[in-house]
């Protein structure tokens, strides 16, 4: 027998999972596997809650992306009211709600990119493993790691100026909003001093898409060659077919782009997705019912969204999409670190749409809330950072929580990751004798692609230990 | 991660500071001894406890960052069920399990124990100081991670010291 290889904890995602590979004598994977290692147990211990906790409950499960949790339980708790879904809300509450979203999208693409995936890209896969993080590429390229800081921060500021905190704001309440955006916050984010204002974002997100394509025209092969295979792919869509991460129906496409899943009502999400669990993760693996357990699984997120949305209805993403697509021939793209490309195509498309909300006067007055009539259940849905996000509640009379259904984004994306783990494992060690970090390290550029969060998907707030040690004495 | 909202303070920060095992950069065992850990969340799992005891060997002065660290935040609110209505909520009962007929749940010798309770960090080791919140203010963070690097004492204001 061969050698078992444990990559633990895989660093540079969000939360925590390791890898265990077993190897045979001649470098043959003979079993490749992401083990997700945190359990928490929300859809047991929310029940008995009143319902309208959830939107600033439920986000606690995470801190890189509780916009979305907070999005998708006010969604669900929409429905629960009375008020219904999407536009149904009052003009006000829906764009408040959007301008939220956009801020978080750009601000976790932004986050992922340059803090979490860059370093691979800028610095070699097996670069010296001291020097491939954001650290180092701070004190290589200043103006760079200045960008993403503040590239983060703008989209941080625009969730503090519609939720009232950076994290586990406040601001989406059963059926609207909590406040409408302030003249002076707007005018800020519109026509701050450069480089702090949207039309500078706007720039520095097409410079980072130039920067992706002088990196792809370098490094073609290895982003076409170094995981790909077919999958189906799942998110919402604009009922016209056009991208929308906050609201629309549900969509899928299969490897050859045909459509599995027909634009179906997203309130009935659980007549076609089933989820099956295996004893080695506490990750459920999601699949599309129809086509069952070893054929129905598929990829969510920037990439599944790229794939099934018809158009972009942003200009300069338009564009973006339109080289895409030539690109990959008017197919979908399984070429998974072509993710990065999708990811940076949304950054986009969220700063234009930021700039649009900005400039509409309906965030600065209007009706907050709307209410009717009580539901006994609710389900919501939007497209995270990470790929569709499910969030669904029934509850009793006394308004109080009796079941609770959550499948998170990066769930959607475990069998996905896990096969990315077997093709890449394959390739990397077969004839190896030694195991190198760099070997290791491969694998775990695979799974960064699909820019995991751990922590959501087993709705765990991960333990994340952080240490620090003295360099230098300041004066 | 809020620790990241610090925003382009983190460039100071890098000046003074060197980052040994984080999940930030792939150092994934610890290579010195550290002046200071930082410690998010509180012990679910054999491997928590695991972790939060090796961070404590490797490091000077150990803080205790964010409610759940501190006093086992909203995760805690398991405490008061049996662990196995929470495993069987969330893999036998779920309304999208129902294709589960062998009654499969996560039980895989890789996978760590999970404890009866979720405890916070002081229950298991010496803890030095503790940063409130949640997510704590990046200010307070901030004046934190400046003070004990100085190792002068800084004013925190009120708003920025908060426990919600």
């Amino acid at each position: 027998m061969g050698q078992k290889i444990t990559i633990d904890p895989v660093t540079r995602v969000e939360g925590h999972g390791k890898v265990t590979l077993y190897v045979n004598n001649d470098g043959g994977i003979e079993q490749a596997r992401f083990h997700i290692v945190e359990f928490r147990g929300f859809e047991r211990f929310v029940q008995g809650r009143p319902f309208w906790e959830m939107p600033v409950l439920v986000q606690r499960l995470c801190g890189i992306c509780p916009v979305s949790h907070h999005l998708a339980a006010a969604k669900a708790v929409d429905v629960i009211v009375g008020a219904g879904s999407g536009d149904e809300l009052t003009p006000t509450a829906e764009k408040m709600r959007r301008l939220m979203h956009y801020g978080q999208i750009f601000q976790s693409h932004a986050l992922h990119f340059f803090y979490l995936a860059s370093p691979d890209l800028l610095f070699g896969i097996d670069a010296d493993p001291a020097k491939r993080n954001v650290l180092y590429l701070a004190q290589e390229n200043r103006d760079l790691a200045y960008r993403a800081i503040l590239m983060r921060k703008f989209g941080q500021e625009i969730i503090l100026a519609t939720a009232g905190k950076k994290i586990h704001g406040t601001g989406a309440i059963p059926g609207g909003i909590n406040k409408h955006l302030t003249i002076e916050e707007r005018d800020r984010f519109l026509h701050g001093n450069p480089p702090f204002n949207i039309d500078n974002m706007i720039q520095w997100s097409l410079d980072t898409l130039e920067f992706f394509h002088q990196y792809e025209q370098k490094h073609r092969d290895f982003l076409l060659t170094y995981v790909n295979f077919p999958s189906n792919y799942l998110s919402l869509v604009r009922k016209d077919g056009a991208m929308d991460l906050y609201h629309g129906v549900l969509r899928a496409v299969d490897a050859e782009g045909q459509k599995i899943l027909p634009d179906v009502d997203y309130h009935e999400y659980y007549k076609y997705i089933e989820e099956e669990v295996r004893s080695w993760s506490y990750m459920k693996f999601p699949y599309l019912k129809m086509l069952g357990q070893e054929r129905g699984w598929y990829t969510v997120g920037p990439l599944a969204r790229i794939n099934t949305a018809d158009f972009i209805d942003t200009p300069l993403a338009q564009k973006e999409l339109e080289l895409f697509r030539s690109f990959h021939g008017g197919k979908p793209c399984n070429h998974v670190m072509h993710t990065h490309w999708a990811r940076l195509i949304e950054i986009l498309h969220a700063a234009e749409k930021i700039k649009l909300l900005l400039e509409d006067p309906d965030l600065l007055s209007g009706e907050l809330v709307r209410e009717g009539n009580r539901q006994f259940e609710g389900v919501g849905l939007l497209e995270a950072p990470r790929g569709t996000l499910f969030h669904h509640y029934k509850i009793n009379e006394y308004d109080q929580i009796v079941q609770a259904n959550l499948i998170v984004s990066t769930t959607n994306n475990n069998q996905a990751m896990n096969n990315a783990v077997l093709q890449v494992a394959q390739r990397v060690f077969k004839g190896q004798k030694k195991v190198t970090e760099g070997m290791t390290n491969a694998i775990e550029v695979a799974i960064r692609a699909y820019n995991p969060c751990l922590s959501c998907a087993t709705h765990a707030l991960g333990q994340m230990p952080i240490d620090i040690e003295f360099v230098d004495v300041p004066r | 991660m809020s620790l990241l909202d610090i925003d382009e303070r983190m460039l100071d920060l890098i000046e003074v500071v060197e980052f040994n095992k984080s999940p930030i950069n792939d150092i994934k065992k610890f290579t010195r001894k550290c002046d200071i850990g930082l410690i998010e969340g509180g012990c679910c799992n054999s491997e928590n406890v695991h972790v939060l005891k090796l961070f404590r060997e490797s490091c000077k002065i150990l803080v205790a960052v964010g409610e759940c660290a501190i006093m086992g935040g909203l995760p805690a609110m398991r405490n008061g069920i049996p662990l196995k209505e929470c495993i069987d909520e969330a893999y036998l009962n779920g309304i999208t399990v129902h294709a589960n007929v062998n009654k499969t749940v996560p039980n895989d010798p890789e996978l760590p124990v999970l404890l009866d309770k979720v405890y916070p960090c002081s229950a298991v080791v010496k803890i030095d100081y503790s940063i409130p919140g949640c997510p704590p203010h990046a200010d307070l963070l901030w004046a934190t991670l400046y003070a004990l690097v100085t190792g002068k004492e800084t004013e925190i204001p009120y708003e920025v010291f908060k426990y919600d």
